[in-house]
């Protein structure tokens, strides 16, 4: 997603977002709790690889990456992750060619951040792991998401949160760097 | 649709939709791995009553980059020789419970058979007769639009079809018995350039008329303005020999020679489907050039079938109309 106006990105087909959970400065500050965390459990991020999922992981993963390279002091490795071709529900869900991998670094031996928007069944994780281990063995993979809804179908976990968010299976959540909403219609199961 | 079998059915929009998805799965071929599993559990079967090199071993690259099993229908070693029908053996597939079928047959039109006799299979035309070649013709619209974005510093993905407004593209060669032209031109008039056919009177089609196509037979004078030449082969094995005085005349008037490559304008590109025949209708040194994209356009063939593939077989009901929402 691209930096566009706030209220234009968050109104699909003139639809209401719902109530406001937490501000853009609320989720700015999430970040940069996050970046600190991981800082603390693993020095230097000299080995580390910030990945976020296509598309609404993108935005929040470059914004972690930057407040990681503001602590450390030098560049953090990048990519994006899209992880159509891993699903097991294709059938069900749209192409959407717009949204590339891109995995410039070899895994091997890497501490890899996954990042993205909503953590909720667990299926989308579940698939980039699998497609993950197509790049290379990394020594480990976290995952670092901005709400963490609840509703696992897989025996997954995050390890950093930027808001645990207890929902209805169906509610709506919209989270980004603009903020956190809890609407009322579920759009997909994501 | 379920079904590739005419640049015809896909439009505009499809084409486009392919060769986007097709953007993902080049993607997926720089990789060290180059396979995902979008397909597992799904079995497709080649079945070719024509001899062909690169277009089954792209189409069975593909699927096998998409993790699907793979069957491959050797005709002179089936039944086929037997005397059993094309209905029969196509009955046959559909009772093993195969995904999909891609065929090539010398008869125009038996895909499309096909498809009316099988009803939850998807077909594929890989080639039939004097008709249609689609895949082909998409590999190449997605070469010639991937060149020239990189000519343009812009991503492929972002431009549609607008790189091909405007564009005069000419098609030059054994017109009448090629399937790929028909492909090409179909797919690049879609697209909107300007397509020109150039070859002897008789190696056109008897009539041109509703193609909505210029028809030349002066290859020199479209060089300076031509943005891409589309070099085919000359089909000896379907009769071309006949159709010209002497293999040396051919090449004199209609070939991609070195002086011709010399008068094409800066940028213009060369593609030719293969196999070639260096020395009849492209010099070798033309072959070899970096404009000539024929290399590429085989490399391209595995993406682009890979998004046919895809398409076809993870749209549901929507199949090709179902992407891009």
């Amino acid at each position: 997603m691209t930096e566009t106006d706030p209220n234009v990105a968050h109104e699909r087909a003139g639809e209401a977002l719902g109530a406001e959970i937490a501000s853009a400065d609320d989720v700015r500050r999430a970040l940069t709790r996050m970046a600190h965390e991981i800082i603390e459990r693993h020095g230097s991020a000299s080995q580390l690889v910030v990945i976020g999922l296509q598309s609404g992981g993108l935005e929040p993963a470059q914004h972690l990456a930057e407040q990681l390279e503001r602590i450390v002091g030098h560049d953090i490795a990048r990519g994006s992750l899209d992880v159509a071709f891993y699903r097991d529900d294709l059938a069900l869900r749209p192409v959407v060619p717009e949204a590339a991998t891109d995995i410039a670094v070899d895994l091997d031996g890497k501490v890899v951040v996954l990042v993205d928007d909503v953590l909720f069944t667990g299926r989308t994780i579940r698939a980039a792991l699998n497609a993950l281990s197509d790049f290379g063995r990394a020594k480990s993979v976290e995952l670092a998401v901005l709400v963490d809804r609840g509703h696992r179908e897989l025996p997954i976990r995050p390890d950093y949160v930027g808001k645990n968010l207890p929902t209805a299976r169906s509610e709506r959540v919209d989270a980004s760097v603009r903020g956190i909403w809890l609407g009322q219609q579920e759009r997909s199961a994501s | 649709m379920k079904n590739l079998l005419s640049i015809h059915d896909l439009g505009k929009a499809g084409i486009i939709d392919v060769m986007n998805v097709a953007e993902s799965f080049a993607e997926v071929e720089r990789r060290t791995m180059k396979k995902v599993p979008a397909l597992k559990g799904k079995v497709v079967a080649t079945l070719f009553f024509e001899e062909s090199t690169r277009t089954r071993l792209s189409f069975e690259t593909a699927a096998k980059r998409l993790s699907a099993d793979v069957l491959s229908l050797s005709v002179a070693s089936s039944s086929v020789k037997k005397g059993e029908s094309l209905k029969d053996t196509l009955k046959t597939i559909e009772s093993l419970g195969i995904d999909a079928v891609i065929i090539r047959h010398r008869s125009s039109g038996a895909p499309l058979q096909a498809s009316r006799w099988l009803d939850d299979i998807a077909v594929i035309n890989a080639g039939d007769g004097w008709h249609e070649h689609p895949s082909q013709g998409l590999l190449d619209a997605f070469t010639v639009r991937q060149a020239w974005a990189e000519d343009a510093g812009v991503k492929p993905i972002d431009t549609g079809a607008e790189l091909f407004a405007g564009k005069r593209i000419v098609i030059v060669g054994d017109i009448a018995h090629s399937r790929v032209a028909r492909s090409e031109t179909l797919a690049y008039k879609a697209l909107g350039a300007d397509v020109v056919l150039c070859a002897p009177q008789t190696l056109l089609p008897s009539d041109t008329s509703s193609w909505g196509v210029e028809v030349t037979h002066d290859l020199d004078a479209e060089l300076e303005q031509a943005d891409l030449i589309s070099v085919l082969r000359l089909q000896a094995e379907r009769g071309s020999g006949e159709c010209v005085p002497s293999l040396r005349e051919f090449n004199a008037d209609f070939a991609m020679t070195t002086t011709r490559l010399r008068a094409l304008k800066p940028g213009a590109r060369v593609t030719h489907p293969g196999p070639m025949v260096r020395g009849v209708e492209i010099a070798s040194e033309v072959a070899d050039d970096p404009r000539c994209l024929v290399t590429t356009q085989v490399t391209n063939g595995v993406a682009v079938r890979m998004a046919v593939l895809y398409l076809l077989l993870t749209g549901g009901n929507q199949g090709l109309e179902g992407v891009g929402q």
